[in-house]
């Protein structure tokens, strides 16, 4: 059987050429294999070879990154490689950013497997996590001699077409991805032993990782809430009648910001809800049981409130991305801070 | 959201029946709701009632941005 062929990325500094000065010079291919490559050679055995090493800097990459793109793409494909692999690039930014877009575009051009390696905290690993696989390294070059075969050991497995297992198993870093596969035991089951280990003080492995937050302080109290200017803000997906601007009843896409002048309460022909992921009856009949426009107007009138903002802003929170969440609230509150807004309220379903 | 809200300075209460689901996205002020379909009503009582318990949760959801915390804070009754 004749060897997978692979053709290795690497930067000017791990080719030997130079550091940060170094970091300009264009993308040439050599035959063979450079710097890192030989370590990956040495693990593939048999099975696999490095027909010749790109090599490129940093800077030039990350700086011309269409027409090193373009380049490089027509190097690999002058090799006609089984298999396309870039790095380790551990904790190195433009490093890493630069091992993953190329990989992308081999993949997405030349439709081979392709694979990196690098820290998870690398900007490059954020960036294409969910579109290769990025063998997971510690975050500096001291760590080659144990990311090497884990590469090495991923890459073979890729090039022979064989069936991956989990991110834990082969060392890459979580991709977000789902595949259904059939247990031993039933979910009850699992749980049931997996509660008893907890009870026990005795490790177990969660088989539904919550998405990380990171926390913010919390703002200042308002001082003054007779003179304070307060908006409302809802997931509870209250939209006018008609859902205008055809928020999704899941994984919203867009908010919605809507003028509440002249409305002293919500009724079910003025508005009603979007959302998908709740019985919709309750706030439909009466939309103010999501958004309190009812009793915030009173509360403006008595003077316990300055005034209420003119607009609210609403999505879906179902199924709804964080990233998602994020962006749109980004967006509406610097909306918030520049119409004077003091405080705000955010209702939930 | 509420974090996005927070970050830029702006004080903001949330008003939930999940508790546990807005401490876990980071809410600095929570001021537990009725229920997760109508979180500012009780479709059980009659219109006045109703109106008075809604208005009753929102001057607490007003009280807590006025209230200083240095970490998330439930505010029950």
């Amino acid at each position: 059987m004749s060897k997978y062929k692979v053709v290795h990325y690497i930067n000017q500094f791990f080719a030997g050429i130079g550091g940060e000065e170094k970091a300009n010079i264009p993308p040439e291919m050599r035959d063979g294999l450079v710097g890192p490559g030989m370590a990956l050679a040495a693990a593939f055995k048999d099975d696999m070879e490095i027909v010749a090493t790109i090599i490129c800097g940093d800077s030039y990459y990350a700086e011309n990154m269409e027409n090193a793109e373009a380049t490089i793409l027509e190097m690999v494909k002058s090799k006609s490689p089984d298999m396309f692999i870039a790095g380790p690039a551990f904790n190195a930014g433009r490093y890493g950013t630069a091992c993953g877009a190329i990989c992308k575009a081999v993949k997405d051009n030349l439709g081979i497997p392709v694979l990196t390696g690098m820290y998870v905290e690398n900007p490059g690993a954020d960036i294409f996590k969910k579109d290769l696989f990025i063998v997971e390294t510690k975050n500096s070059a001291a760590d080659m001699r144990k990311a090497i075969p884990k590469m090495a050991a991923l890459a073979m497995k890729m090039a022979k077409g064989q069936e991956l297992g989990s991110p834990a198993e082969e060392n890459y870093i979580e991709r977000g991805l789902r595949r259904n596969i059939f247990r031993e035991k039933r979910g009850a089951e699992r749980a049931v032993e997996m509660l008893m280990a907890k009870v026990n003080g005795k490790p177990f492995v969660t088989e539904y990782p919550m998405p990380v937050f990171d926390n913010v302080a919390p703002a200042a109290a308002l001082k003054d809430l007779k003179n304070a200017k307060i908006a409302i803000v809802t997931s509870g997906g209250i939209v006018p009648k008609g859902n205008p601007d055809h928020i999704e009843s899941s994984s919203a896409s867009k908010y919605g910001k809507y003028d509440l002048t002249g409305f002293d309460y919500l009724t079910d022909e003025t508005h009603e809800t979007a959302h998908g992921g709740y019985d919709p009856c309750y706030a439909n009949s009466n939309p103010n049981r999501v958004l309190p426009i009812d009793a915030l107007r009173e509360l403006e009138k008595e003077g316990v409130i300055g005034e209420l903002h003119k607009y609210f802003y609403t999505t879906v929170g179902n199924g709804t991305s964080v990233g998602n969440a994020v962006k749109f609230s980004k967006e509406f509150a610097k909306e918030l801070l520049s119409d004077g807004v003091d405080g705000v309220i955010m209702t939930s379903t | 959201m509420l974090k996005e809200i927070e970050r830029v300075g702006l004080p903001i209460v949330h008003v939930c029946t999940v508790v546990p689901i807005s401490l876990t996205v980071g809410a600095n002020r929570i001021v537990p709701a009725i229920a997760i379909p109508h979180p500012l009503g009780d479709p059980s009582l009659n219109d006045e009632e109703e109106k008075s318990l809604r208005k009753d949760l929102v001057e607490k959801a007003l009280k807590a941005l006025t209230v200083e915390v240095d970490e998330q804070t439930v505010f029950e009754d």
